[in-house]
């Protein structure tokens, strides 16, 4: 997308009325708790204005920046998904009668979201998502009408989070995905401005309400230093890998040593597929009050971490938490490629952040590709 | 016309707080159709009725800590189509079990003037280690809620929608910031079994396990990180370990592991 205007850090909140004014509830990032997350953004004051987030392998802190970037910070512990598959929503509830069972369908007139701040690892989230909720022979009905009212502006990092490796995922930190508006935050000496482009019509609506002014060389050289500073950090940082062969490796090693290691650590909370941006597993509760008459089916998060999940007749099949470390991890970067066509992983590090013993997947693969490698002969 | 009998419930107490019975006094909304679905047939904390057995659904609170009790268990399984354990201490021992890992009789010399009239075992057990069980419902004290959906799915014969997950689940879900990786706080919620809607976290508190153990659950795994990376002392890890659930066996295991790794340190430290 060109982004070919330029639109003053000051006038920011312009933009956030303007969206709502086309009948949008904006959703964006907020300082909750200790931390940067996703809620309701009612102006640009809201915003987590000269925040940022330090991120390692089990440990967020929110620090204060030493300027007043709006989108100064990574991702936090909440990803767009749960605006889209909520956590938790009644997908019926049924009534006995004497003679039959009336059953409702719980409908809801699906909101008209804008998200303000999206990231390129998170917009391919939102794709791979699409490709499972709406592309998939089984859609999920609730999601796409959520999701087809969506309005996105995104934003393009200009640095990342030790935890980040959407480079080698191939998932930013460019924008390079549809949205309605993209903006990349510069801030240069005395000038704090954004440059910001619109490819939709719905975009290019918004834009015309704002006192943009038309971007030049310097700002667009500026801005492309920022995203590049992004890149260098994941490059150069200890994260990056190849995931060329993923799929490969990862099909050879089903036995690997590596299991057997990460299940002593692995707690299997699930917290990983929670914090996950595309893990899109659910499980669905059926429930009747004292009477009987009267019965409820709810639809929430469910995780491939939990014993119920792979529960059949007798009990689980992955009763132990080696197996269940293998099939989210191996789903995640192998075999989602034969189910979906790609990869489930975006790289944006938040599986690693929200661990809570800290255990981290790209050092998982490097450590399989270690074990595979043939040792000294005997 | 005669109306079709009424599943009859009893609520039995062993060793407890009767914290757990009173959740099901306090569905205030629901106590009426409760009463109206079944016939509340032995309920002491309510009523001084009491009818016979046999009985459909038994709810058990406490645990087992005299030998009338043990005996007394076992006529109550005898009795009940349906036995499930309701509380901390039913499942799990309860606070009481913290005997399990001392002398019960230094204890009663403590307390009580005249400890040559106190009978009691040496431990304190929950009653799946006398009778079969049914369903255990975790918690100290339980959820109402829960309690409510345990009844009604033994009622209509279908499986309780009580999942044995972990609290993170529910903190997720509810959109919480984890307080174990945004804060620093040490949290029991990964080794724990959600059914409170992870209500400590909510508030900013590390979970502290009232629920006890989730399945699955790998506390070595937990308490080394709590000790390593959180900077817990061993004493307050064990104190995590050992209140409501601390005969549990996950964390049971885990605290005797762990206090003897402390004093085996303490022990290289004086030589």
């Amino acid at each position: 997308m060109m982004q070919d205007f330029i639109l003053q850090a000051g006038d920011l909140d312009l933009l956030v009325q303007a969206i709502r004014k086309e009948g949008f509830q904006v959703m964006g990032p907020v300082l909750r708790d200790k931390a940067i997350t996703y809620d309701t953004v009612a102006s640009a004051a809201d915003l987590p204005q000269g925040w940022t987030d330090r991120q390692e392998k089990g440990c967020y802190r929110l620090e204060r920046r030493d300027d007043d970037a709006y989108f100064g910070y990574a991702v936090g512990p909440h990803s767009w998904k749960k605006f889209l598959q909520l956590p938790r929503r009644q997908v019926w509830k049924a009534r006995k009668d004497t003679n039959d069972i009336q059953v409702t369908e719980i409908t809801e007139e699906p909101p008209r979201m804008a998200f303000l701040g999206v990231r390129s690892c998170e917009l391919h989230a939102i794709a791979i998502q699409d490709r499972v909720f709406v592309d998939d022979q089984h859609s999920n009905e609730n999601y796409a009408q959520r999701r087809s009212n969506l309005f996105i502006v995104a934003v393009n990092c200009t640095s990342a989070a030790a935890t980040c490796f959407c480079t080698s995922m191939n998932a930013g930190p460019k924008v390079t995905l549809a949205t309605d508006l993209a903006m990349t935050e510069v801030i240069d000496g005395d000038e704090h401005y954004f440059l910001i482009g619109s490819d939709s019509y719905r975009g290019s609506q918004v834009l015309r309400q704002l006192p943009v002014t038309p971007s030049g060389k310097r700002h667009e050289e500026a801005a492309a230093r920022g995203v590049q500073n992004a890149v260098r950090q994941m490059e150069e940082g200890p994260r990056r890998f190849d995931s060329s062969d993923l799929k490969e490796l990862l099909y050879r090693n089903y036995e690997s040593a590596s299991w057997d290691q990460v299940a002593e650590r692995c707690l299997s909370c699930a917290n990983c597929t929670m914090a996950c941006p595309t893990c899109f597993c659910s499980t669905v509760e059926d429930t009747t009050d004292l009477s009987g008459d009267h019965a409820e089916r709810w639809e929430r998060w469910d995780s491939c971490f939990t014993a119920d999940f792979s529960y059949v007749t007798g009990g689980p099949v992955r009763a132990d938490t080696r197996s269940r470390y293998r099939q989210w991890m191996t789903h995640k970067l192998a075999t989602w490629h034969d189910q979906f066509g790609s990869s489930g992983c975006v790289g944006c590090g938040r599986c690693i952040t929200w661990c809570p013993v800290g255990i981290d997947l790209t050092e998982e693969v490097r450590n399989i590709r270690e074990l595979e490698k043939p040792g000294p002969e005997q | 016309m005669q109306e079709p009998t009424k599943p009859r419930l009893a609520v039995w107490k062993f060793a407890s707080c009767d914290g757990c019975q009173l959740s099901l006094l306090d569905c205030e909304d629901e106590l009426l159709q409760l009463a109206d679905t079944i016939d509340i047939a032995y309920f002491m904390e309510a009523s001084s009725r009491q009818v016979a057995g046999p009985y459909d659904l038994s709810l058990v609170e406490g645990s087992i800590t005299t030998t009338e009790d043990a005996l007394r268990i076992r006529e109550v399984r005898a009795q009940s189509r349906a036995l499930v354990t309701i509380g901390a201490c039913a499942t799990a021992g309860g606070i009481q079990a913290l005997r399990n890992f001392a002398d019960v009789e230094e204890f009663t010399a403590v307390v009580y003037a005249h400890p040559q009239y106190i009978a009691t075992l040496a431990t304190s057990t929950p009653i799946s280690a006398h009778v079969p069980v049914d369903f255990e419902l975790q918690g100290c004290p339980i959820n109402k809620r829960q309690l409510l959906e345990v009844i009604s799915a033994f009622l209509h014969r279908r499986p309780p929608q009580v999942p044995p997950h972990s609290v993170c689940v529910e903190c997720k879900i509810r959109g919480n910031v984890c307080v174990w990786v945004a804060h620093g706080t040490p949290c029991m919620g990964p080794v724990t079994h959600a059914g409170c809607g992870a209500i400590c976290p909510t508030y900013n508190r590390g979970c502290y396990s009232c629920y006890g153990p989730k399945e699955n659950p790998n506390t070595e795994s937990l308490c080394h990180w709590w000790r390593e990376e959180l900077g817990a002392e061993r004493v307050t890890i064990i104190e995590n370990l050992r209140n409501f659930n601390a005969a549990a066996p996950a964390f049971e295991r885990e605290s005797r592991r762990q206090a003897s790794t402390g004093n085996q340190e303490q022990a290289d430290g004086q030589d």
